[in-house]
């Protein structure tokens, strides 16, 4: 874009004189006071991720917290980070024009299984088959919460809420299957009383280069208290983690998960409640988009020869004549 | 390109038989099947018109059938500034007896019909026209030959065309060559022999009926750049790339589409991108995400889609996100008439979406206007932080005209966002002043990020339930508009200043209304024309303009609606409350005629002279002179 740039003069570079920055800690990405009710699952998330930021320390003004509405979607108040609160279910898609649109950033967003399985149920598909870089994080907790209880895509047959007094009716979707199907090149899922397997699957979400997507059961202790004790050792429930390859070629390696294999993922997300935790599936070969788009600029740059803007113009109106 | 007596009708100056006969300008509709390449004609003619100094406004419809099936096109030409399509054609060319059937009633009496007589049968007592059978399909396959059937009849016909207006064969000849030159040299060849043959036909078979365009008068060509034709599409989609917008996103929609279609196949080069999205809804996210990295970015649609975006269009309201989004009206509601032009969105535009939302609508007025627009629609963005809609309609969306190429270096905005290290004081929503943003990814020096929101908030981005702050930031958000509106230019005011009737537009009304002007104003009447490409807000002090004239009439395409105003005159009723602001509307899916403005203001005011003009059948300047 230089021709551009002789045209307007760039922003004058900052006139304040640059202070060593500090590494990133819980402290300087603390913002508001969460406004969560006390005990509600979020706060683990929370307090998790500031350890997944702690570990990453990507330069401040490069991470982007996102989020849709709901109460899991305050999220981006509590960090402080760039960021912000859209609209209800299509944080998806604002997340992937920031990622696209600058692909130095880090993008994280938050949201509900209301924000990210019903209303934004269409966006989730598609970012994940467009594989944009960014990483999702959904918590879980099977039900709507800052509307005040009512069933939500996730809630399991059977469930009392308001829109269903006499229990849910409706066939809840899969998680892990949708993500699957969709084609989320990294999909997780982990348990919000789990604060080191959390801590690891949104670390390693972060490092994927890809659509990852992190679903966390996250108790809503307000309106769904104990929905997830079947995984819960201390409430009497099984908690079972995925074992992953290490192609160390002993014969119980033959029985741990390969992430790569797409239909074990399948075997895996099919188990019956509460089912496994951990990495259901990565892939690594799949282009992002943000990638593939690069290549189509750096194609129509090498087509017209990196002319400037301006000649770029010109030539088209020539074209006109 | 706006002259200050726009030409009011065709004007024929006979001469000796033989010779070309003197016109200012000519009216042509050709009237065929889709696949019969009829569009490439116009194109032909557009293009040549603009390397003449000749103008050029084109019309066009769309069959609903995307391939087959009937389709027209018509081109009005000549010397001088054209403000409208024409209101009826003075040449029709018809390829089948349907069209034929379809739009003899579109030629002005004395006008000249001209038929392809291996399809069309006319009737032999009509007399009103001078009608000429022409061999268009047999003279086309025998030129060309081989197993290309009559494919190039549409070339054949510009032959015609060419010989009977004197039109430049040289320059002709050598848009043909570039416009089939890429593919094989024989589709180069059948062109020029199909070609030939069209310009030979006329002057072995005809005696009478060749023209020529008066002698070129256009004063204010004093740009010195050369004339570009195109579509009022394209001249949005390029204004956008001259704004330094390099970021977009959308789902496709008739007639918005082919704005994404160019933008995603040139904003690639220059270092940019324009995202298919799975609905608009994602599209207009999208498009905010891009924005909310300091790259301004566009989004559009058409009607219905432009209902979609509504939500989130309040978000940016709220989180005062700079945002463009252009709505090519089409004929509605819901699926509607999609291939058919209206201006039925304008109430959608200003006010939809839920709370106080107030943005800023821009209507271009015509194709040229598109391409500037597009431009002043970025820098209102980014100065007042604001969504901006452009609202074009599909009238201009597919219409060619020429125009003075844009001084392309003097306009040209730089893209790059402002990843400035923000100071200790930033406030992203500050009560006294314009937001603007630290986008994602510059510092803070406070080591404060922000938080951009759809929450009331207080001024720096947090959430407040604080009836007070929703009050000011409210008003914070009207107040900018209002200042946007004070720095307004006062619009275009044409004919008198003080008089008997102020006919108003936005749009793409406003070359018919111009024309309309004249006409009026030749009956005797003292009326004057104002034309509003600013539509929200409104530029400050109309009440004193329309205060010096008995009648205000604002004509716009759209429904008389349930208390018998267009939408516009809706808003200007209630913004100056001023009986005497009264409405012209139509639905029928057309552009304004002028006879139909020229009606419309008749109907409003007492003048038995403008009375007495409406409906006066005007003859084709093509008519053959009596013996
Ligand atoms: C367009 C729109 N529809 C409905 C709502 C109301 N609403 C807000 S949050 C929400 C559901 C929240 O559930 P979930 O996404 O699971 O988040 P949680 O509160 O449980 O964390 C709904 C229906 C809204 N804000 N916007
Ligand atoms: S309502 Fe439920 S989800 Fe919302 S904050 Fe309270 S506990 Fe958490
Ligand atoms: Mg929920």
């Amino acid at each position: 874009m230089s021709s551009a740039a002789s045209v307007l003069p760039a922003p004058a570079p900052s006139s304040v004189t640059p202070v060593p920055v500090a590494p990133l800690s819980k402290k300087s990405l603390t913002a508001d006071h969460p406004t969560w009710c006390p005990g509600c699952g979020d706060f683990a998330v929370l307090a998790s991720f500031y350890r997944v930021l702690e570990k990453l320390q990507y330069p401040h003004e490069k991470i982007v917290t996102f989020a849709g509405i709901g109460c899991s979607s305050r999220f981006p108040y509590f960090v402080n980070t760039h960021g912000g609160h859209f609209i209800h279910g299509r944080s998806l898609p604002f997340a992937a024009g920031i990622s696209l649109g600058s692909d130095d950033l880090h993008v994280f967003v938050f949201g509900g299984d209301g924000d990210g399985f019903s209303i934004g149920g269409n966006h989730l598909v598609h970012t994940a088959r467009k594989n944009v870089r960014l990483t999702y994080v959904i918590m879980d907790n099977s039900v709507y919460g800052l509307t005040k209880k009512q069933t939500s895509p996730t809630s399991p047959v059977g469930f009392k809420t308001k829109t269903d007094p006499t229990g849910a009716i409706d066939q809840p979707i899969n998680p892990m299957r949708t993500l699957l199907n969709s084609g989320a090149t990294f999909v997780a899922r982990t348990h919000a009383t789990q604060v080191n397997h959390m801590v690891e699957m949104m670390l390693r979400a972060a490092k994927h280069d890809g659509f990852s997507v992190v679903e966390i059961l996250s108790e809503c202790v307000e309106f769904y208290e104990g929905a997830f004790d079947a995984a819960v050792p201390r409430k009497g429930g099984k908690w079972a983690t995925i074992e992953e390859k290490k192609n160390d070629g002993t014969p119980e390696d033959a029985l741990r998960h390969d992430p790569r294999d797409e239909v074990a993922a399948f075997k895996l997300a099919l188990q019956p409640w509460p089912g496994v935790f951990g990495v259901f599936y990565e892939n690594n070969e799949r282009k992002t988009k943000n990638a593939l788009e690069a290549e189509l600029s750096a194609k129509a740059r090498e087509r017209t020869k990196g002319a400037g803007d301006l000649a770029l113009l010109q030539a088209t109106f020539a074209k006109l004549r | 390109m706006v002259s200050p007596t726009p030409p009011e009708s065709t004007g024929g100056v006979a001469s000796p038989q033989g010779s070309p006969r003197s016109i200012h300008d000519v009216v042509i509709r050709l009237a065929g099947n889709s696949q019969d390449g009829i569009q490439s004609v116009g194109g032909f003619l557009a293009r040549l018109a603009g390397r003449s100094d000749q103008d050029i406004m084109t019309y066009m419809t769309i069959p609903s059938t995307i391939s087959g099936g009937p389709s027209i096109f018509q081109v009005r030409m000549g010397t001088g500034d054209i403000l409208s399509a024409g209101d009826r054609a003075d040449m029709l060319v018809a390829f089948y007896q349907h069209s034929y059937d379809a739009h003899l009633s579109s030629l002005r009496p004395g006008g000249v019909l001209i038929y392809d007589s291996d399809h069309v049968k006319p009737d032999p007592a009509d007399n009103r026209f001078t009608a000429v059978g022409v061999p268009i399909t047999t003279g086309t396959v025998e030129a060309v030959g081989g197993t290309a059937k009559d494919k190039g009849k549409n070339i054949y016909t510009l032959g015609l065309i060419a010989r009977i207006f004197d039109l430049d064969v040289g320059k002709l000849t050598a848009l043909i060559k570039e416009r089939f030159g890429g593919k094989n040299e024989d589709i180069v060849r059948n062109a020029m022999l199909a070609f030939d043959a069209g310009y030979a036909w006329p002057q072995n078979n005809l005696r009478d009926l060749f023209y020529r365009f008066s002698a070129i008068d256009r004063p204010n060509l004093s740009t010195g750049r050369p004339q570009v034709t195109l579509d009022g599409n394209s001249a949005i989609a390029y204004g956008l790339i001259a704004a330094g917008v390099r970021h977009g996103a959308g789902y496709p929609i008739t007639p918005w589409s082919s704005i994404m279609e160019t933008l995603r196949a040139e904003l690639p080069k220059y270092g940019g991108l324009f995202v298919q999205c799975e609905d608009e809804i994602a599209a207009v996210s999208t498009a905010l995400g891009f924005s909310y990295t300091g790259r301004l970015a566009i989004t559009g649609s058409s009607g219905p889609g432009l209902s979609l975006k509504m939500e989130a269009l309040g978000w940016a309201v709220m989180a005062e996100m700079p945002l463009i989004v252009v709505n090519v009206q089409r004929g509605g509601p819901s699926t509607g008439m999609p291939t058919n032009v209206e201006q039925s969105d304008l109430m959608q535009a200003i006010y939809g979406s839920h709370g106080d939302a107030p943005r800023v609508v821009l209507a271009p007025k015509n194709v040229e206007d598109c391409f500037y627009i597009a431009i002043e629609a970025a820098r209102i963005a980014r100065e007042y932080s604001t969504p901006v809609l452009i609202l074009t309609d599909m009238g201009l969306s597919s219409r060619i005209e020429a125009f003075d190429e844009p001084d392309l270096p003097n306009l040209l905005v730089s893209p790059e966002p402002d990843l400035s290290e923000r100071p200790t004081d930033f406030k992203p929503y500050p009560l006294d002043r314009v937001t603007r943003h630290a986008p994602a990814g510059a510092r803070l020096a406070s080591g404060k990020y922000p938080t951009v929101t759809g929450l009331e908030h207080d001024e720096m981005g947090h959430p407040t339930g604080s009836p007070k702050l929703h009050q000011q930031m409210t008003a914070k958000r009207r107040e900018k508009l209002k200042a946007l509106a004070a720095a307004l230019p006062a619009p275009e005011l044409t004919g008198d200043s003080t008089g008997e009737v102020l006919i108003v537009t936005w749009g793409s009304n406003w070359g018919p209304a111009r024309e309309a002007l004249v006409r009026i104003r030749k009956a005797g009447v003292k009326a004057g024309h104002m034309h509003l490409r600013h539509v929200h807000p409104l530029p400050n002090g109309l009440e004193q303009t329309f205060g010096r004239f008995e009648k205000v009439v604002v004509a716009e395409l759209n429904d008389e609606g349930v208390y018998g105003f267009g939408q516009f005159a809706m808003m200007l009723r209630a913004r100056y409350a001023m009986p005497r602001i009264v409405s012209v509307t139509k639905t029928d899916g057309l552009t304004f005629k002028v006879s139909e403005i020229v009606a419309g203001v008749a109907g409003h005011i007492e003048n038995p002279a403008l009375h007495a003009s409406v409906g006066a059948a005007s003859h084709s300047a093509l008519a053959v002179p009596a013996a």
